[in-house]
């Protein structure tokens, strides 16, 4: 089920309230307008905003800019967590797993405290040694050169659609391009059955509402869900997976005895989980703004060799992957601020994409800046895993629409997704102009 | 704070004055030298920060780790005795004076 609204001002012309930062995060004053109060929590400034709101997920842009602005480390009452959304401090936070742990849960839930919903995954939820061979098993199977051998047939799925796209003109961005495209060649990468694509959007959409509080998004994400879990768990065992597929190789590993066989299905199920809504709200995203920034279209048009590069500003500007957490292993500091042991840390990663003491002019939608280093793909040894499949997808879509699309027009009212970790649209109803 | 020289991939000669712990990989990025692209920046995924080392300096680097070597067969350029990835060499004072090609491709 999925929550839809209107699209709000993106935030991109917001002018900075305070632009005397200065260079030194441990100087930062806290502020007491908005959702700040005067308090602090252990000398750190306290926000009583909420990230998980209707509200919020409507326009972010203020709420970041607060809890990024305030400090390098924030207290959220509402939640009785930390939150960091400043780029060093995200960055920071990603990259040192061992203060900051991935197997208490990276939702907001304690696995420590609460149960979890389901068993934890060894890969997501893992830290090392455990966690170890497992990624090192993803990073091989998906490397780089592995994600190379996939272009020509990412490229005929591309031209065939956005021919098809073009000549009708009038469509949907969402359902017919962004969702369409991952839905028709993911599946195939791992070798999973085509026909389930019912069950494909709404299992990562849980995943990724599962990190969140237990909200009415969570819960209604949960309803309905037994049938989607059905189908993965079945899918994604060995009879199930095509050869020659990327599933077929982590069972060739189990095989091998790098992993456990019972680790094999679950590799894909991550894969597929975690790959799919992402990339499908990045390429909408991607869509939505060059319809808004024209002059960035026909930057790509007059040289399609930035069509990576491009989908990777995107990914940085919309940052589909917006907050998440990690769990304290033990006390620490963030500035002046002690951290306790067994303590939960909200990253914000759509505001450390947009801090200005890293980016240059950082709500501007820019595809020729240096983009390298951003977040949205996250950092450190969780970093995303699929980020080669899906900039491919990316970069051959972008591509291709490069060639045959000369303009992009709104032309009905786009409408949000709901999602406790995820942003993107629900639809995005577009006029494709043909390029002569 | 040890001077690092980059030849970038027309030939130019960079020599840059860098902080010791950050990587050579860093250092480029941060001084606007052309040919890295670190894609992954910085988490020794994506094979796109590669660089020849100088041969008479490689031994002053520490030793790669299995995950780099693996990672070096994926590089776009010739993979060659002296390739490492730059994300993986951190500057100290023991490479003063280090040069380093920047690959013609990643």
């Amino acid at each position: 089920m999925t929550y839809a609204g209107k699209v709000a001002h993106e935030g991109e012309d917001a002018v900075m309230t305070d632009s005397t930062i200065d260079a030194d995060p441990f100087g930062r004053a806290s502020r007491s307008d908005g959702q700040l109060n005067e308090k602090n929590f252990r000398g750190a400034p306290i926000c009583d905003g909420d990230p998980f709101s209707l509200e919020t997920m409507e326009d972010p842009f203020p709420l970041q800019r607060e809890v990024r602005e305030a400090g390098p480390v924030v207290w959220m009452s509402k939640y009785q967590c930390w939150a960091v959304a400043g780029f060093q401090e995200v960055k920071a936070v990603l990259g040192n797993w061992q203060t900051y742990c991935s197997s208490r849960g990276i939702g907001l839930t304690d696995f420590a405290k609460e149960k979890p919903w389901r068993v934890p995954s060894p890969l997501l939820e893992g830290d090392p040694p455990d966690h170890t061979q497992l990624r090192a098993v993803l990073n091989r199977v998906l490397s780089p050169s592995a994600v190379k051998k996939l272009r020509d047939q990412f490229a005929t799925v591309a031209h065939e659609m956005v021919g098809d796209l073009v000549a009708r003109g009038r469509i949907d961005a969402v359902n017919d391009l962004a969702e369409a495209f991952p839905l028709r060649v993911l599946p195939d990468v791992f070798g999973i059955a085509r026909g389930g694509e019912k069950h494909l959007l709404p299992f990562g959409s849980l995943v990724f509402n599962s990190f969140g509080p237990d909200n009415e998004l969570r819960r209604a994400a949960f309803t309905g869900a037994a049938e989607h879990i059905a189908w993965f768990s079945q899918q994604s065992q060995r009879e199930n997976l095509a050869p020659d597929s990327f599933g077929a190789e982590f069972y060739a590993s189990a095989d091998r005895g790098e992993i456990p066989a019972e680790h094999a299905s679950m590799l894909v199920r991550a894969m597929v989980a975690a790959g799919l809504d992402t990339t499908v709200n990045a390429i909408a995203a991607a869509v939505e703004c060059f319809a808004r920034f024209p002059c960035e279209w026909d930057k790509l048009r007059a040289d399609p060799a930035l069509a990576r590069t491009a989908f990777e500003e995107t990914v940085r500007y919309a940052s589909p992957f917006q907050v998440f957490f990690r769990t304290t292993t033990r006390p620490t500091e963030i500035g002046d601020v002690h951290l306790a042991e067994g303590e939960k840390v909200m990253m914000f990663l759509g505001a450390a994409n947009r801090d200005p003491r890293h980016w240059e002019d950082p709500d501007r939608f820019d595809i020729s800046r240096r983009v390298s280093g951003h977040v949205g793909f996250g950092n450190g040894i969780h970093m995303c895993a699929g980020q080669f499949l899906s900039r491919l997808e990316g970069e051959v879509l972008l591509t291709e629409l490069a060639k045959r699309v000369e303009r992009f027009e709104i032309c009905g009212t786009p409408t949000r997704k709901y999602n406790n970790s995820l942003r993107g649209l629900e639809s995005l109803p577009v006029k494709l102009l043909a390029s002569a | 704070m040890p001077n690092i020289v980059y030849v970038d991939p027309s030939n130019e000669r960079h020599t840059i004055d860098l902080t010791n712990g950050i990587t050579i990989m860093h250092g480029a990025i941060a001084h606007g030298i052309a040919g890295i692209v670190a894609e992954c920046g910085g988490n020794a995924m994506c094979a796109t920060c590669h660089v020849y080392v100088e041969p008479s300096q490689f031994s002053n680097l520490t030793a790669m780790s299995d995950e780099e070597d693996a990672l070096l067969d994926s590089v776009a350029a010739e993979r060659r005795p002296n390739s490492r990835l730059s994300c993986q060499l951190k500057v100290s004072s023991e490479l003063e004076g280090l040069i380093v090609y920047v690959a013609p491709t990643q």
